[in-house]
């Protein structure tokens, strides 16, 4: 196998500094890429840390475009009769808001915390198919930039996110907009998919020596639920996709009522695959503030077993709720009754969850950290959102709330207070590890509490106004509708837009934090005194993240090399033996000899730009659908016919002066 | 053809260098050591990628049953189906899973001749069973059989159009492994690679017994 | 607790114990090619059988679709089974690869339930 040529005397390897390498093989034209710096190293790369930052980071960028498309949402309601969006302008606004939130922001954030962290928390140097890694990555990039050139392109999808069929045909959605958003969407689901499998095979066979599955840090747990959930729910959406696009675009009549076609099988595929996928975007904010919540209560997670369980719990019956999205469908009785009940039992799982978090805090020495902050914030934000959803769970009060503000009201609480202070509290929690300085916490308190004051007046006053009657995807209120009192739908519109702008506010502010960090002093390699295994690592990780991969022999493994237990007649009495410096130390003093690393390839970033080309070719060009197939299969042979690991004729040592080229990696 | 190499195009290491299951973060085929539950990455990748796939084939052929008798006054199933030629495509594509299994059998003897013989045999019947659907569909039009005729025909062209992709895709698996296997450009272990592309070609074959029995054979 | 305490220990030993175990099975459960041509036979036989009764008019349509279907099924399930050798092989692949089918199969029935598709 290849290893990695470094010169001895090369400079320290943090990060993604490494010695430049140049390509030199004879291997034809297309030699394979090997560089270890530079916009190169990023494109290509196959390193699951590099992907998990750009995941990150481009999930940032759709997270403040989504949020700009509420802000004119909100604007556009503030007042009665509003200008600013036209009725068709507005449904676009709010259909991409939506897609671009779920899709392209907590989605992919979700990924790009579970590509970083899951290798490093069960103690292995990469996934186990480390292109596909990248072909996931670049998949979801060119797909989110599909979907979101329909802006410009004749109008961009304008059926809500879920995409009603036969509203979402032809006649009744004429621009190119719904095309955009069934293709990206294909896209970014095969990005998921692949990125399950190979999540999937990762936490089950990549595990460190010793790490059993009981020993597994809780966010991994979450993380491969998560990808079960992505594995058997992505397959049903592409159902529904491809009828839509060949209703679409070979007038099917998949959806044609005036043909015999029901309308519900729509919202059946749809939401088959749309319940669990509300849990795909919950589940991970679950598993980062697991981890949280016991670091700054210095306390371990109260009831390992029962979080664990009941988050596959959550995963498993969260496929047998969906239509409870469909109680004014026309469903009958005895369906609606049966998925009433259902969805009932699913509120167990998640309150199993809400007790343990609450009674790992118990007692402990806590500490408010922006991440604990956050990680605090979401329980309890995320419990309002689940009372509301108890609520719709009775089927005759849903039937009430459906299509009203009420509903916008829950998913909101569940979804920025659930899913988004989740991903918040691991940005701060993590940040540290993942780029070596600390954010500071002045501005993380702003950040937290604006975002907190924010959401709380947009959303909390929808629960009023829906429950007043406001329906929701309609472009303007009325005055005449608007109510007198203490229920005047103007007055609460008005403070909700508010809310929103201040949102948007401590929304920004994590971005100033972002900037005024940037010059900080390195952080260390614990901040926090952690208790898992992606901790013992340099901050930010080195390359191969293990100098020497560790034998785990409890859960919270870092914590027991920290502190021993000195209590007597079964008490608990911890007391720290070692820094977490010095146990990073002895892993280095102990290191490998022979680290062998997945080498970065083209192929991933090509295929995913033949599916792009695909994409346009559907919407504008049979022969552009041709060129994309055909690059496509030309990635596709390159990709099989391409060892994971560079040959080493593909690497020619830089001359530096004196150094002596060495087959080791060099030594820190 | 997957993500795989243990065999080092330079010179190879001595094995003791590397403790045993010791996880470097690559994937390795056929050292089963190597991994925490001892099974290969690539064949646990493949069952889960076919245990998503039921669910992919599963809708369509979902929505073909619901729309089964929706062909209003155009021409149906009844008028249509020629059973005894869709069961002479239907064995063709059963005897293209025995001649897959004899391939992965004669890969794991070591067998270099017979290996790419029945994995040529297998893409040749699978190929056969392609025409036989190309020819069946032709039929089906020239009877008034188009893809927008109705809900019937819509759903009907779609579940068998998506198989047929399948099949080809696996035809063009089955070709290009013959290929990379003569020229010696399979990396790792070229068993288990066979057999990932069986596993492959044998879902394809069992998704069409369930299409030929629910669609076919079951009377509208 | 040591934290030198670098055996690559006991998981490693029992996990290549498993997959000795494993090839070991997997040896003793060797289908031979010839007993895979006799699989092959009886997937043809049932499939002649699944044509026959559709043809046989007096069949009445409650038996004859259950019959299929249990056709169907066994034939589906002997070429997993054997052809892609699930029978004998690890938990694991079994378990991904049923639950996606059984889920599709719950689901999807439910889904046509609702239609009032098993209602005659």
């Amino acid at each position: 196998m290849a290893i990695i040529e470094r010169p001895t005397d090369s400079p320290a390897l943090a990060g993604a500094g490494a010695a430049v390498v140049t390509p030199s093989s004879s291997y034809g034209y297309f030699r394979r890429p090997v560089q270890s710096s530079g916009w190169k190293s990023w494109v290509f790369t196959v390193d699951h840390k590099k992907i998990g930052i750009m995941y990150g980071v481009v999930a940032m960028v759709f997270f403040f475009i989504g949020g700009f498309e509420a802000l004119l949402i909100r604007a556009q309601l503030a007042q009665a009769d509003g200008t600013i969006l036209s009725a068709d302008k507005y449904n676009q606004m709010f259909t991409m808001h939506a897609t671009t939130m779920v899709f392209l922001f907590v989605m992919p954030m979700a990924a790009a915390f579970a590509n970083y962290m899951m290798p490093l928390q069960i103690g292995a140097r990469d996934v186990a198919f480390p292109r596909l890694n990248a072909l996931s990555l670049w998949t979801f990039v060119f797909g989110g930039i599909f979907i979101n050139t329909s802006w410009f392109l004749g109008g961009a999808a304008d059926g809500g996110w879920f995409m009603y069929a036969p509203n979402s045909s032809v006649p009744f959605s004429p621009t190119n907009g719904v095309d955009f958003w069934t293709l990206g969407l294909l896209m970014t689901g095969v990005a998921s998919q692949v990125g399950a499998v190979n999540l999937i095979v990762t936490a089950l066979n990549m595990r460190a020596p010793g790490m059993t599955l009981m020993r597994m840090p809780i966010f991994t747990w979450m993380a491969l639920v998560v990808q079960f959930l992505l594995l058997f729910a992505i397959p049903i959406i592409t159902v529904a996709l491809f009828l839509l696009l060949f209703q679409r675009n070979f007038d099917a009549t998949f959806f044609s009522v005036a043909d015999g076609a029901d309308p519900l099988l729509w919202q059946h595929l749809f939401w088959l695959f749309g319940h669990p996928e509300v849990y795909i975007l919950v589940l991970p904010a679950f598993g980062i503030i697991s981890e949280v919540l016991p670091t700054f209560s210095r306390k371990p997670l109260f009831g390992y077993p029962f979080v664990v369980f009941s988050g596959a719990a959550i995963g498993l019956v969260g496929f047998g709720v969906w239509a409870h999205h469909m109680f004014a469908a026309g469903l009958g009785p005895i369906s609606v009754a049966v998925f009433s009940v259902a969805t009932m039992a699913i509120a167990v799982p998640t309150g199993v969850k809400i007790i343990n978090w609450t009674l790992t805090m118990w007692g402990g020495k806590l500490w408010f950290s922006t991440a604990m902050l956050f990680a605090v914030g979401l329980i309890v934000q995320f419990t309002i959102g689940g009372l509301s959803g108890v609520t719709h769970a009775v089927a005759p009060s849903d039937t009430q709330q459906t299509d009203t503000y009420y509903i916008v009201a829950h998913f909101h609480y569940v979804i920025f207070g659930g899913a988004v202070l989740g991903l918040f509290s691991g940005i701060y929690y993590w940040w540290p590890k993942v780029f070596g300085k600390m954010l500071n916490e002045t501005w993380g308190r702003w950040n937290f509490w604006l975002m907190i004051i924010g959401m709380n007046l947009t959303f909390g006053p929808m629960h009023i106004i829906g429950l007043q009657g406001q329906p929701r995807r309609m472009y303007v209120w009325t005055e005449n509708r608007a109510g007198e009192g203490f229920f005047n739908l103007g007055f609460w519109n008005l403070v909700s837009s508010v809310g929103a702008f201040l949102l948007g506010l401590g929304a920004l502010l994590f971005l100033v934090n972002v900037w005024v960090s940037r010059k900080n002093p390195p952080a260390p390699a614990d901040p926090w005194d952690a208790r898992s295994l992606e901790w013992i690592t340099t901050s930010p990780p080195k390359e191969h993240n293990f100098d020497r991969i560790p034998t785990v022999h409890a859960l919270d493994e870092f914590f027991h090399r920290k502190y021993e237990d000195v209590g007597e007649d079964g008490q608990h009495d911890y007391k720290q033996v070692r820094t977490g410096e010095q146990v990073i130390e002895n892993e280095e003093a102990n290191a490998e000899a022979h680290i062998h690393l997945p080498s970065p390839s083209y192929w991933p970033i090509i295929l995913s730009f033949g599916l792009l080309v695909i994409c346009y070719g559907v919407i504008y060009s049979t022969l552009l659908v041709a060129a994309g197939a055909a690059i496509a299969i030309l990635a596709l042979f390159g990709w099989a016919l391409e060892p994971p690991t560079a040959d080493d004729s593909e690497f020619e040592p830089p001359s530096s002066d004196g150094g002596q080229p060495s087959k080791e990696l060099a030594h820190v | 053809m997957s993500d795989t190499t243990t065999e080092p195009r330079a010179t190879p290491e001595p094995e003791a260098a590397i403790p045993p299951g010791y996880d470097d973060g690559q994937d390795h085929i056929g050292l089963a050591h190597h991994t925490t539950t001892g099974l290969s990455n690539t064949k646990l990748a493949m069952w889960l990628f076919l245990g998503s796939e039921c669910l992919l084939f599963g809708g369509l052929i979902s929505t073909y049953m619901l729309y089964r008798n929706r062909q209003g006054d155009a021409i149906g199933p009844d008028q249509l189906w020629d059973i005894p030629f869709t069961s002479a495509t239907s064995f063709i594509l059963l005897m293209s899973s025995l001649t897959m299994v004899l391939a992965v059998s004669a890969a794991k003897r070591k067998d270099e001749r017979g290996t790419r013989l029945w994995l040529t045999v297998t893409a040749l019947l699978g190929g056969l069973f392609l025409a036989g659907q190309v020819y069946e569909f032709t039929v089906f039009y020239r009877e008034g059989l188009g893809y927008t005729t109705s809900l019937f025909s819509s759903s009907f062209y779609t579940l068998t159009g998506f198989h047929g992709v399948h099949v080809a895709v696996g035809i063009i698996m089955l070709l290009s492994l013959v290929g990379m296997l003569a020229k010696g450009r399979i990396v790792g272990d070229k068993a288990e690679t066979v057999e990932m592309v069986g596993l492959y070609w044998h879902f394809v074959d069992v998704v069409w017994i369930v299409i030929f029995t629910l669609v076919y054979l079951i009377p509208a | 607790m040591s934290i030198d305490n670098d055996t690559h220990a006991t998981d490693t030993d029992t996990s290549d114990a498993v997959s000795q175990l494993e090839h070991d099975d997997l040896h003793s459960h060797e289908i031979s090619d010839k007993n895979y041509v006799i699989i092959a036979l009886l997937l043809a036989v049932l499939t002649a059988m699944e044509v026959a009764a559709t043809e046989i008019s007096s069949f009445p349509s409650s038996l004859l679709v259950p019959a299929l279907l249990l056709m169907m099924a066994v034939k589906f399930f002997v070429v997993v089974s054997y052809f892609m050798h699930l029978k004998h092989d690890a938990a694991l692949f079994k378990f991904g690869f049923y639950i996606g089918l059984a889920g599709a199969v719950v689901l999807y029935s439910v889904v046509l339930m609702t239609f009032h598709f098993f209602v005659n």
